[in-house]
């Protein structure tokens, strides 16, 4: 039971932080048809100046500085790169911000090195938040699902309730008109990609500490939040959502969970060997597969219900 | 067998809560030519994308030789010997207009998916492909990339595609759509050659094409088939008038 | 009524395709030759099997319009399996001389394309890539899983020199490994090349350019990327086993995200729109990596920038570029533009040392300064902590950046003046 609970709550904390990204994702590419590939590096960016300026200044003012930056490297990205590139087609763009992805890799490995540096919890969030049977729930994992609700949250509000957010609605699916309308689309363009990049850094500087600051940990959570976003349904915030709690929740059981088809065999009597056939496939256990369960979620939905949980359109 | 090449039978289709097509009825015999016109907004090309299978229908059922074609994939239908262009001209652009003819036939004449066959050595494809060249009048572009054909000439290619795979039924969606007057004349001409012995449903607002071209002209208004008749009645029926005509008939007197 | 014409006439261009193909295997056989160099060998080696490779993908890329991001695992896979045939034949369970193992990854990559396929090109576009993504972290993460049979952390290694010798032939030494692989390079290469002159290789243009319009000429355009996509498993897979000839090991690297991405990097910097663009994206790639690394610690760097450079002024890669400087010089008109491409030329060059000068810089402060803050840098000593090298490297970018930003406009309108003047003539000719 406790079990259980403990592990439903780091998993919805695991899986917002994936909506986080994803959202993000599913902006972009529902306003520009272009796929962010470097998304999950701006997430690393993320990380990295709130490590840097908490480092100089503290915590708190990174919360806010960190994501402001690596919203306008966004923003200048597609000012000066991105927007170049429109005119070829989604292909290029999407190759483009591939390249983009490994240069931004390479670029902190230059600056921040090789190795994972130690970007703390702040100390007045480290702690238990609330004790459940004999199991702490973290503070800074509360802390977590809270920023995450409370950007939901304010996007929902910002696109329902602000002119901009209509106006963005509206160059969702009819840029032209929106700009024959007086709208200055191109900088409504900067405007999503920059913000949903800065969505990205956001969720970098509460990552980033709660798991590892290290130039791998863009490629780690990338191919996931990608899986996120076509087992949800291109292009649907809602089904961003669904799809990151589900993955979120199914990891962080999985890779609680010791049993393999050889421990349920010899829990039935029947006793599994090295000499049984296929016993590579039996003796794995279920957190040892849990790597690879978002992989196999997508495979599942792609052959059942190819247009993801809430997909709008075929794709 | 039925000898209807068409069939809609109260044909309903809603795209979320807007009903589009509203019960929608028509019978269109074998071999003959029929004229859709109506308003702006009132579905015809909606009732295009129906019977060639581009949206699945809400309810009613389509008929095509007789057997429904209700669910079927776009390849399914035009495998059944129904083939339709498009209004904003889709055509293979990276390809030679050559090509894009040879690419249209490749199926109808059996070749399907083979990766066994040289493509240049198929003298059926060839002489086929240089038939539909000919025929419409593309034969000086042969080789040139049809992204960069002038808008008549893609217009010309379209219609060539449709009608290379030899399709029984052709769906022509505003062929003479942007085109000058001189233009349409040389469109319909092409068309009137191209569809002998077929049936031909086309969407079309200008009046002189249709006139010219149709045996019989169905109107559709707010997604039904108001009206179904010989060029001579519909010019004359008061409901069409009040419609769409507006109260007088066209000035162009182009047969009947 | 209409010509119909009784024979079909062989294009003039014919004659030139057979020099070209002759050509093509003139050079592989005498590259050894002139390269004689002992590490040239092994370059040549392992660009004749990122070329198989990068074609292959091209089938999909240029081809189909079908970005993979996960092409790797079925390189990596016919490699796997083509290893373990070798070992067997090694322990003499089974019959197979080196010369046919590439043809086991063959098809062991065309049995993959069958299985993955099925799942991948159920979408097109932007979720077929993504797809694809997913479907190679799978494969990579199962790799690593099933140490019994990808060998875990260290692979599976093997030893090309077994069995009888064929002709004389062992395949110790890399001359005849070089030949063995150029052999499949030609039999590949022209097997690729025939395939886009058959019906289904001329569909998935048709399916690339315009996919609803193929469906309305009667065919199922998931069933025609399926089918390519096998296809190009299948020289994938041939690709794999040579490299397992080649390297004696593989690994579960080779059916990774790097790999897949690499073998994109290539496929577009050499010209996915060209046959042979992909064969020079090989060859640059290979280079890029082999050879810059001993220069550069940076180089991972550069290839990115270098692919992103592409990505946003030469989306037609290398070929594309060469093929269209051909074009203006054929018609005469390259007098016009050579001044203009200097300038710009000139501007790049000075902001790549500038950018150069500075990355190495950076690199040795924040990566080597355990061993001082000194390094050697074409061929000058330079204190990467201190201002003056700092000062040469910002100033060469401003100037270069600046340059290029006065050059461009100047290159652009000179260049389309020709362009559009080339094609008019083009057009009235026709």
């Amino acid at each position: 039971m406790e079990f259980t609970l403990v592990t439903l709550l780091n998993g919805l904390s695991y899986g917002l932080l994936l909506f986080m990204l994803s959202s993000g994702l599913t902006l972009i590419f529902s306003m520009m048809g272009v796929l962010n590939f470097a998304h999950a590096s701006f997430y690393m960016l993320g990380a990295y100046f709130a490590y840097t300026i908490s480092l100089k200044i503290g915590f708190w003012p990174a919360l806010i500085i960190a994501p402001l930056l690596v919203g306008l490297l966004g923003a200048a990205v597609e000012r000066f790169g991105l927007r170049a590139v429109h005119k070829f087609g989604h292909i290029p763009e999407l190759l483009f911000t591939f390249g983009l992805s490994f240069v931004i890799v390479e670029m902190v490995q230059m600056i921040w090195g090789r190795a994972a540096v130690p970007y703390p919890i702040p100390a007045v969030l480290d702690g238990p938040l609330f004790t459940l049977f004999t199991t702490h729930f973290p503070m800074y994992r509360g802390f977590m699902m809270l920023i995450a609700v409370l950007m939901l949250a304010s996007i929902f509000l910002v696109l329902t309730r602000t002119r901009i957010g209509l106006v963005i609605q509206a160059a969702l699916t009819h840029p032209d008109m929106v700009e024959a309308l007086g709208h200055n689309v191109p900088r409504v363009f900067m405007l999503v990609f920059g913000g949903g990049c800065a969505l990205a850094g956001l969720a970098g500087v509460i990552g980033g500490n709660a798991f590892v600051t290290e130039p791998g940990m863009a490629a780690t959570v990338g191919s996931i939040i990608f899986v996120v976003v076509v087992v949800g349904g291109m292009g649907s915030l809602a089904g961003a959502l669904l799809a990151s709690l589900l993955i979120g929740v199914l990891q962080t059981f999985a890779v609680a969970l010791d049993y393999s088809i050889a421990t349920l065999f010899s829990s039935i009597g029947a006793m599994v060997t090295p000499q049984t056939f296929g016993y590579p496939v039996l003796k794995l256990t279920i957190s040892q597969i849990a790597p690879i369960m978002p992989y196999l979620l997508l495979v599942l939905i792609l052959i059942f219900r190819p247009r993801g949980l809430m997909g709008v359109r075929e794709g | 067998m039925s000898n209807l090449s068409v069939e809609l039978q109260d044909v309903r289709k809603s795209f979320g809560k807007s009903e589009i097509i509203r019960g929608a009825n028509l019978k269109v015999p074998k071999g003959e030519r029929f004229a859709i016109i109506g308003p702006n907004g009132a579905g015809k090309s909606t009732l295009f994308n129906l019977i060639s299978g581009r949206f699945p229908v809400s309810s009613g059922d389509i008929k095509l030789n007789g057997k429904s074609i209700l669910g079927l994939k776009p390849f399914e239908i035009n495998r059944r010997g129904l083939s339709r262009s498009f209004q904003i001209t889709n055509i293979f652009h990276r390809l030679s207009v050559y090509e894009n003819l040879r690419c249209a036939v490749l199926w109808s004449l059996g070749y399907k998916y083979s990766f066994w066959h040289r493509l240049n050595g198929l003298k059926d494809t060839h002489e086929r492909a240089e038939q539909v060249l000919e025929q419409i009048g593309l034969r000086r572009r042969r080789d040139t990339l049809a992204g960069l054909l002038t808008y008549a000439e893609q217009r010309a290619l379209e219609i060539g595609i449709t009608i290379a795979g030899g399709a029984d039924v052709i769906l022509l969606d505003e062929p003479t759509a942007g085109m000058s007057r001189s233009e349409s004349d040389a469109a319909v001409e092409l068309i009137r050659k191209v569809t002998v012995g077929k049936t031909l449903l086309m969407v079309e607002h200008d009046m002189s094409v249709v006139f010219g071209l149709a045996d019989k002209i169905a109107v559709v208004v707010y997604g039904e088939v108001i009206a179904c008749d010989t060029p001579a009645n519909i010019r004359n029926n008061a409901k069409v008038q009040e419609a769409y005509l507006g109260g007088h008939a066209p000035v162009a007197e182009a047969g009947g | 009524m209409t010509t119909t014409t009784a024979t079909i006439k062989f294009a003039p261009v014919l004659p030139l395709r057979w020099l070209a193909w002759f050509g093509f295997a003139l050079l592989l056989c005498i590259a050894p030759l002139v390269f004689n160099k002992g590490a040239s060998l092994s370059l040549l080696s392992q660009m004749g099997t990122v070329m198989i490779f990068a074609l292959s993908y091209n089938m999909l890329l240029g081809q189909g319009g079908m970005l993979s991001f996960g092409h790797a695992v079925y390189a990596g896979l016919g490699g796997f399996f083509a290893i373990h045939a070798m070992n067997l034949a090694a322990a003499g369970k089974i019959w197979l001389p080196i010369t046919l193992a590439p043809l086991v990854g063959g098809l062991a990559g065309m049995l993959f394309g069958v299985l993955f396929g099925y799942v991948t090109t159920k979408k097109a576009g932007t979720p077929f890539a993504m797809i694809t993504l997913g479907i190679g972290e799978l494969v990579f993460s199962c790799s690593l899983m099933f140490p019994e049979f990808f060998g875990g952390e260290g692979g599976v290694s093997t030893n090309r020199v077994y069995g009888e010798k064929f002709l004389g032939i062992s395949y110790g030494p890399q001359i005849e490994v070089y030949y063995l692989i150029a052999f499949w390079l030609f039999v590949s290469a022209i097997g690729m090349y025939a395939f886009t002159q058959t019906p289904l290789g001329r569909i998935i243009n048709a399916v690339r350019d315009n996919p609803e319009r193929a469906e309305f000429i009667g065919y199922d355009t998931q069933w025609v990327r399926y089918m390519t996509l096998i296809l190009s498993g299948f020289f994938a897979g041939i690709s794999g086993g040579l490299s397992a000839i080649n390297f004696e090991i593989v690994t579960a690297e080779n059916v990774g995200a790097h790999a897949s991405g690499a073998i994109l990097f290539f496929t577009f910097i050499g010209g996915a729109g060209y046959f042979f663009g992909p064969m020079i994206g090989a060859i640059i790639g290979v280079f890029m990596t082999v050879m810059l690394s001993d220069f550069t610690k940076a180089w991972h760097l550069y290839l990115g920038l270098f692919f992103i450079i592409i990505v946003m002024y030469a989306p037609g890669g290398v070929a594309r570029v060469i093929m269209q400087n051909l074009r203006v010089v054929e018609y005469g008109k390259f007098g016009r533009v050579w001044r203009s491409m200097t300038a710009v030329s000139a501007s790049t060059l000075l902001a790549f040392f500038g950018a150069v000068i500075g990355i190495e810089m950076l690199y040795h402060l924040t990566l080597e300064s355990a061993n001082g803050t000194t390094r050697k840098l074409f061929g000058i000593m330079v204190d990467t902590a201190a201002a003056p090298g700092w000062l040469v490297a910002g100033t060469l970018l401003a100037i270069g950046a600046i340059g290029f930003r006065l050059a461009l406009p100047g290159f652009r309108r000179a260049w389309g003046e020709v362009n559009a003047e080339i094609e008019e003539q083009i057009r009235r000719a026709a």
